[in-house]
């Protein structure tokens, strides 16, 4: 087996044509040895970026037969049960795809399944990024990137899963009109435009069909690209650990490592998916019958990610305003109003503004490089799981329905007891959250002084028993020990009494009250059971030396 | 330590605290389930010996609810005069009745040693000679062999699904009550639910929708559930919601597994 | 996953010899001075066994190998495997989709086995410097800005700074004006609300006669006294559009029937006939037929989300999150003895939008009942 000791000529020859061409060598040479931090939460991202390859490449061969043309016909295909009866080309050419062409159901699955786990994915990261505050400076521009995909991968699953036509997408096509034509003033103009006058007309196919193959995946990649080139300019977050700081970043090289390991995490992803799709049916249109508004089934679902929004249109009070009476205008369906738009607006704007807010409560201006362990910054962790269980009620009773029917609990039970929740659970989540951090710190300072738990009792003179604690791994100690307290402003009033700038007037007060509760060290590090801290230095010793395996797991 | 201190480090101890929080839940969770409730009700066509003897059974078996008489017992059955032996072998065919409690809805349930072919004939016979009613239908009323599903496809998604679902998997309705899942439902009992509206059931009477289009909707339905699922597994063929836990569950955990594979680290002895 | 086996080595010449280096200046992607990212190795580069190198090889070429067979049954399975029925489809699917996803998964598996066992392990440093450029670059380009600014002439001469924007203007809202035949019938915005409001009930056939209800997916019309079961319903559409989708979309229906005494004071009775109510099938609060009808408790459930109606009560709402009644559809019947309808609603039927107001109190101060 021998190694290289040149460039082989099949590589040197093109590389030296390009190279005197766009000076790649430069490029080349700072980046091929780029760092990457290992840690497996920030593969989760991948997932989101090779599922959106995976949606053009099963996307493209779809469009070779689909007709996104909403023109009665008479199936004349393979599907028997549906033989003669009357449908859009739309919904004819998505069976035709199904039964018609080799591998078109696998991919019309693949498609599917791929764009359920693009948002999936998009969701993970998205937490993890946000409970590692990796979108504190200088990373905010990057973040509000990632807010403005995961909007468009909405609107992206909005589109496709209208296109093939069936009964199912119809509903969700109807809900959509039904929301668009409440908005006040502008409803029923933005629905006449959209579907090309009254619903369901026959354009809105065609029209869903072009922002959904051409415009929005085309912000999507542009963005896409854009997000992938800051990460790379501003190089990743790391976790915090041995011989890691806030100015360097430790992991494994670009090529090879990182190259191959990346490689190998989008040939599971597209594993998965065609796993997903081998073995499990999704959108089984041929079940559903064609569109018509006359009909709907019980059980009519969105996709997962709208769920939250069917679940706050399901819980909604029945609240109808008509501003001027009688008169033909000012009437405000708010039980479709408030449920389509309040918690959206919520969760995306939270999303978005949320660096900002968390800047301007802690006046923290410095750039961050370290994944934050989301224990140690309690507040914003309790937050997020405010957020992930206000989303979650809404999502579970966006399925009331299928729960009802399949665990036989009262439709109406269910209703009344998300109206409850959906204010109760995420306070609730607050609370459990902001105890839990504070008890993980307090299991941190525990082990940093006086170490863990080693499973060697031992008996003193005296008679008493206790268990031996062992110093942590120098890379646990290391990772806890990264732990930085939240910063806060400077609220105290100088020696006239009068706050700092900035802290005056009602907001500045507020803005003081705010930052005195979210910043700070709640349990400093050195702060464990401080008893006994003589003797176990020494047990320390004892056992230090000899065995040290219960750590390193 | 205390004792209290020494459980809670206890390997096991986290596992307990799982099984004693998913206890909890399902206790919580049948406080909230519907127990099953009397619905409305029942017959056959027969001989003038079979409706004696029907009545015999139908007084062993039917008259603490529904009256010596049939005539129904207010807030307890309703009355069965004019429910035709139809409803009879639909009810105590399918095991609804006689009912085991009085819940939201009478749920399909194996049928009572009693219950045979015969024995629902003549309790058919004895509620049909009360008051008429729907009859029993005949087998090639039921036949799907003589339907044609495309047309029962489109009748179908026109009268039913929206409680039954696109493929007769089920669905909710109100207070508890649920539309049933189809798939165990035979043909003469299709038919029967249509004519005779059983429980929450609407009518679907035979001047309106013609006995020849009836069968062909139990031909679609019987060819919808009988047919293979090309996609792999069915999912319960109920929608987006198991597709989406699939997702999340198989689809993202599998990822996320890999994801810790591909970075797992052998800790360096130092 | 303790690795004990191997002492921290020194490189040898299996790790790249040159993991310390300092870029000569190049230009960043952005144009700055290049930076030096200085990489500093970490002690500790773990090398893999040369035995266990050995091994884990053969376990990846058989993981290729996979990939390699896989990927071959994948071709000979879309030439063997025909579709057409949901069976036969059903057999390609699976026969594709599992070698495609055991070619992906052999691969996949081989790469990660490959870099775990078989390439070095090591970590590098590298520094990370702050984002901001030098306080010397920004003066720089300040001054560039300053200058080009003042060489085009855009500060100074107000005529053209200010006819550009003029310019511009009108440009921006092209667009706008474009996409205002997005709406086909380009009915102006006012008469919007003049369609919704009206439904094909409201219209006489050609003849001239009222128009006939008729069962959705039968198209057959109904005569009242077939439609005799109490307990009963239908749905139905109109005569002559069972398939126009945009007349459906407004003018379905539920036909129920009930026992006379049934009926509650909610329900307009001189609508109704011998017991048959018609109420519009489309949910008054985002449109989705509403069709689960309960004949015990004449609810009334629309199955999107969940608003639940009193069919016996004029469908007034008792439960979710629909504000209004459904519109019930004043019926009677036409000399043959077939159901028709008398009349439009008398309120716009469906979703309720801006234009929409309170038109139950306008139906009523009309002299109707709503």
């Amino acid at each position: 087996m021998s190694e290289l000791t040149t460039v082989p000529k099949a590589i040197g020859g093109p590389s030296n044509f390009l190279d005197e061409r766009l000076g790649a060598g430069n490029f080349l040479k700072r980046n091929l040895r780029k760092v990457f931090p290992d840690h497996w939460s920030f593969l989760l991202g991948e997932i989101a970026l090779y599922s959106f390859v995976i949606l053009l490449l099963t996307g493209t061969f779809l469009t070779f037969w689909f007709k996104p043309s909403m023109a009665e016909i008479a199936y004349d295909g393979s599907y028997a049960p549906l033989k003669g009866v009357m449908m859009s080309q739309a919904y004819a050419s998505s069976l035709e795809l199904s039964f018609d062409v080799r591998g078109g159901l696998l991919m019309r699955q693949m498609h599917h399944w791929a764009a359920l786990m693009f948002v999936a994915g998009m969701t993970v990261h998205a937490l993890r990024v946000f409970f590692t505050g990796a979108y504190r400076k200088p990373r905010e521009l990057n973040w509000l990137i990632g807010v403005g995909l995961l909007t468009l991968a909405l609107l992206e699953g909005l589109t496709g899963y209208s296109l093939p036509d069936d009964l199912l997408s119809g509903a969700g096509l109807r809900i959509t009109e039904g929301v668009a034509i409440s908005l006040p003033l502008v409803g029923t103009y933005v629905t006449f435009f959209l579907f090309g006058g009254e619903y369901p007309g026959e354009d809105v196919v065609s029209r869903f069909y072009s922002l959904h193959i051409l415009l929005i995946p085309g912000i999507i990649l542009a963005l896409v690209s854009a997000h992938m080139v800051l990460m790379w300019t501003q190089k990743h977050t790391q976790m915090p650990g041995k011989n890691r700081n806030n100015h360097n970043v430790v992991g494994a090289p670009f090529y090879p490592a990182f190259m191959a390991k990346a490689g190998a995490y989008f040939l599971f992803t597209f594993a998965v998916v065609a796993g997903l799709a081998t073995f499990a049916q999704i959108n089984p249109i041929w079940l559903f019958g064609p569109y018509t508004p006359a009909d709907v089934s019980a059980g009519s679902q969105p996709d997962f990610y709208m769920g939250f929004l069917e679940g706050a249109l399901r819980i909604m009070v029945p609240w109808e305003i008509n501003l001027f009476g009688t008169s033909h205008a000012g009437t405000l369906p708010l039980s479709v109003i408030i449920p389509a738009l309040v918690p959206m607006g919520i969760i995306m704007t939270g999303l978005a503004l949320y660096p900002f807010l968390e800047r301007w409560v802690t006046g923290d201006k410095r750039e961050h490089h370290f994944a934050e362990r989301p224990r140690n910054n309690p507040h914003r962790t309790a937050i997020g799981m405010t957020a992930i269980t206000f989303y979650g009620v809404l999502w579970l009773l966006g399925a009331n329905d299928e729960i009802s029917a399949n665990f036989h609990i009262s439709l109406n039970v269910t209703t009344y007891a998300g109206r409850v929740l959906i204010f109760l659970a995420p306070a609730l989540a607050y609370l459990i959250t902001y105890r839990i951090c504070l008890g993980l710190q307090r299991y941190d300072a525990g082990v940093v002084s006086h170490g863990v738990e080693s499973g060697v009792i031992k008996r003193l003179p005296h008679g008493e028993y206790i268990e031996l604690h062992t110093p942590p791994h120098e890379d646990i100690e290391a990772h806890v020990r990264g732990k930085e307290p939240v910063l806060m402003l400077p609220a105290a009033p100088d020696s006239a009494g009068i706050p700092p700038k900035g802290m005056r007037g009602p907001l500045g007060k507020l803005r003081a009250r705010m930052s005195k509760a979210y910043g700070g060290e709640k349990i400093p590090l050195g702060d464990g059971h401080a008893h006994g801290e003589g003797h176990e230095e020494e047990e320390h010793a004892a056992i230090g030396a000899g065995d040290d395996h219960s750590l390193t797991r | 330590m205390t004792r209290i201190t020494a459980w809670r480090r206890h390997p096991l101890a986290r596992y307990a605290v799982l099984i004693f929080a998913l206890a909890l839940v399902g206790m919580a969770y049948t406080a909230f389930v519907q127990v099953g409730k009397p619905a409305d009700a029942a017959l056959a066509s027969g001989r003038v010996d079979d409706v004696a003897e029907g009545k015999a059974l139908f007084e062993l078996h039917c008259s603490s609810c529904h009256g010596l008489n049939a005539q129904g017992i207010s807030g307890k059955a309703p009355t069965l005069i004019g429910v035709g032996a139809a409803a009879v072998d639909f009810q105590v065919s399918t095991g609804r009745m006689p009912a085991a409690d009085s819940g939201a809805q009478a749920p399909r349930k194996p049928e009572h040693r009693w219950v045979n072919p015969d024995s629902i004939r003549k309790l058919g016979a004895y509620v049909q000679s009360l008051g008429g009613g729907p009859q029993v239908p005949g087998k090639e009323q039921v036949d799907a062999k003589l339907g044609d599903a495309g047309k029962g496809g489109e009748l179908f998604r026109a009268n039913c699904i929206q409680c039954h679902n696109w493929v007769g998997a089920g669905g909710a309705l109100t207070q508890g009550k649920y539309a049933p899942n189809l798939n165990q439902a035979s043909p003469t009992q299709i038919y029967e639910a249509m004519i005779t509206g059983p429980q929450a059931m609407p009518v679907f009477n035979d001047s309106t929708i013609t006995p020849e289009e009836k069968r062909s909707m139990i031909a679609y339905i019987t060819s919808v559930r009988e047919q293979t699922d090309p996609g792999g597994f069915g999912l319960g063929r109920i929608g987006p919601v198991t597709e989406g836990l699939v997702a999340w569950i198989a689809g993202l955990s599998a990822l996320a597994l890999a994801a810790i594979w591909i970075t797992a680290k052998k800790r360096q002895k130092s | 996953m303790t690795d004990n086996e191997h002492e921290i080595e020194q490189p040898d010449e299996r790790v790249p010899r040159r993991v310390i280096g300092t870029p000569a200046p190049g230009t960043s992607m952005l144009g700055a001075p290049e930076r030096e990212d200085v990489e500093v190795e970490i002690p500790g580069v773990t090398l893999q066994d040369e035995q266990k190198a050995r091994k884990a090889e053969k376990i990846v070429a058989l993981c290729f190998t996979v990939t390699f067979l896989a990927a071959i049954a994948f071709i000979i399975s879309y030439v063997y495997f025909q579709v057409g029925s949901p069976e036969s489809t059903g057999v390609s699917n699976l026969a594709l989709g599992s070698t495609l996803t055991v070619a992906l998964l052999g691969l996949a598996v081989g790469i990660v086995i490959w870099v775990r066992m078989i390439m070095p392990k090591y970590s590098l440093v590298q520094e990370r410097h702050p984002m901001v450029s030098a306080e010397e670059t920004r003066g720089v380009v300040a001054e560039t800005f300053i200058q080009g600014a003042n060489e085009s002439g855009f500060v100074k001469r107000k005529l053209l700074r200010r006819t550009l924007l003029l310019a511009a203007a009108p440009l921006g809202l092209l667009p706008v004006v474009l996409l205002r035949d997005l709406d086909n019938s380009k009915m102006p915005g006012a008469a919007f609300n003049k369609t919704l409001r009206h439904t094909v009930w409201g219209e006489k056939t050609k003849d001239g006669k009222p128009r006939r209800l008729v069962v959705e997916g039968t198209g057959q019309p109904i005569r009242a006294a077939d439609f005799n079961s109490p307990g009963g319903i239908l749905s139905v559409v109109p005569d002559g559009y069972q398939h126009d989708l945009n007349a459906l979309a407004k003018a379905t229906l539920i036909l129920i029937k009930f026992r006379p005494e049934e009926i509650k004071s909610g329900t307009n009775q001189n609508w109704t006939h011998d017991g048959i109510v018609a109420y519009s099938k489309i949910c008054t609060h985002v449109g989705c037929p509403a069709a689960l009808y309960e004949q015990t408790t004449h609810h009334i459930l629309c199955p999107c989300h969940q608003s639940t109606f009193d069919a016996a009560d004029g469908a007034k709402v008792i439960f979710g999150p629909a504000a209004r009644p459904l519109p019930q559809l004043p019926i009677t019947v036409d000399g043959e003895g077939f159901l028709v309808a008398k009349g439009d609603f008398n309120v716009p039927p469906g979703p309720s939008y801006w234009e929409r107001g309170d038109a139950e109190a306008e139906a009523r101060s009309k002299g109707g009942q709503a």
